[in-house]
């Protein structure tokens, strides 16, 4: 089964994303910041990471650049899931080497629609 | 509701769009026409539906057929179609047209979401047609989806079902709450009011046709006029693209089965047959 690690820093954004993953197929695990989703991804890299950005300790964006210097950091495929919804920020994380990008709301079908674009499903 | 009401609805659903409305949608039916009877400022859908039929508005009645309408849609919806242009469909026919137009009609095109995928998928690929200039013509019922349509204007939404964030960042910009098509892409798109079941209906000529999850809402007798009729506004060495679970068995005649390619069917040649 494909792990994906869904980072957010409210708990219920990470108990709906975590229903929807799962129903995906994916084993679901959770971390509220992104040093917690580092220090994850250090012990075993997950296959799919859903990525907020605005979150305490360590925002998702930073969280990224430092996965994508991590060995092994270039497999995940990153998919953002934020509020920001302006092209700047989308610019950014594309460019930061994020694979994927959902604006906040999301719902079941934006998750499918977008981890089928890479592949995930 | 009562059952001559509902009656009376399918009948007008029928004879305007040939939709056929079975008795297990009496909720559908309510759904779309409690804010259509709260817009008018009517106290209740029975008394839009006495209005309807009192005063045989024509306004009205347009109105009711087109929130009764499906506008479901997506970006890239169901990606083999678009496979299927790309692998076969383009490069087949800018070879046989050697250089002349290459004319495309989207039957039913909702909000404009699938004319404006093949606007993309020709943008990214300009080799495809080997320099053959394509022209998309978009038809669709209902004035409310083609307004938008013309608009370029999407929901985030709708901009995040099928559209890859490449394609987003690439052709839309944000305003407001929306994203707008850019301009250059929506230039290559013409749409049109068109009823699928009108008799009378010229649109010229064309080498590929999508209709996609249209029939789906018409009887078996009107699903073979509505398919004869596409045949006949098609060039020899046509394409016509249905839904993933649509077909012409039984249908028509004037399309076979195209080889692996779901939901793609090649306008027979009959001049071919006859002899």
């Amino acid at each position: 089964m494909k792990r994906c690690l869904i980072v957010d820093d409210s708990r219920v954004v990470r108990k709906v994303a975590r229903r929807i993953v799962e129903d995906l197929r994916f084993d679901a695990e959770e971390a509220a910041d992104g040093q917690q989703a580092l220090d994850t991804c250090r012990k075993q890299m997950p296959d799919a990471v859903l990525l907020d950005w605005n979150m305490p300790v360590m925002n998702g964006i930073d969280f990224l650049r430092a996965l994508r210097r991590e060995p092994g950091g270039d497999r995940p495929v990153v998919v953002f899931c934020t509020t920001e919804n302006d092209m700047s920020h989308i610019a950014e994380a594309m460019r930061s080497g994020a694979n994927e990008y959902i604006m906040k709301p999301f719902d079941s079908e934006i998750i499918e629609s977008k981890f089928s674009e890479v592949g995930l499903v | 509701m009562n059952s001559q009401d509902f009656e009376f609805v399918a009948q007008l659903l029928r004879k305007r769009a040939g939709i056929v409305l079975t008795g297990d949608k009496m909720y559908l039916l309510e759904s779309r026409l409690a804010p259509l009877a709260r817009k008018e400022g009517l106290p209740s859908i029975d008394d839009l539906i006495h209005v309807v039929r009192s005063r045989r508005e024509e306004r009205l009645i347009a109105q009711l057929v087109d929130v009764m309408t499906t506008s479901e849609t997506f970006f890239f919806r169901d990606k083999t179609p678009f496979e299927h242009l790309k692998e076969a469909i383009f490069p087949i026919l800018a070879n046989a047209r050697r250089g002349q137009r290459i004319r495309v009609w989207c039957a039913g095109c909702s909000t404009g979401q699938e004319p404006y995928s093949i606007a993309m998928l020709l943008d990214q690929n300009p080799a495809l047609t080997g320099g053959v200039p394509v022209e998309i013509v978009a038809t669709d019922i209902s004035d409310r989806c083609l307004e938008r349509a013309k608009q370029g204007l999407f929901t985030q939404f709708e901009v995040q079902r099928g559209l890859p964030i490449q394609m987003l960042m690439h052709y839309f910009t944000q305003q407001d709450d929306h994203w707008r098509i850019s301009e250059r892409l929506r230039q290559q798109v013409t749409f049109k009011k068109h009823n699928l079941i009108d008799p009378n209906f010229q649109l010229g000529k064309y080498d590929i046709v999508f209709c996609r999850n249209v029939l789906i809402y018409f009887d078996g007798a009107m699903k073979s006029e509505v398919l004869e009729r596409i045949a006949t506004q098609m060039n020899p060495g046509g394409f016509l693209m249905l839904g993933a679970a649509e077909s012409v068995t039984g249908l028509s005649t004037a399309f076979e089965s195209a080889q692996d390619r779901r939901g793609l069917f090649k306008l027979v040649n009959r001049n071919v047959k006859a002899a």
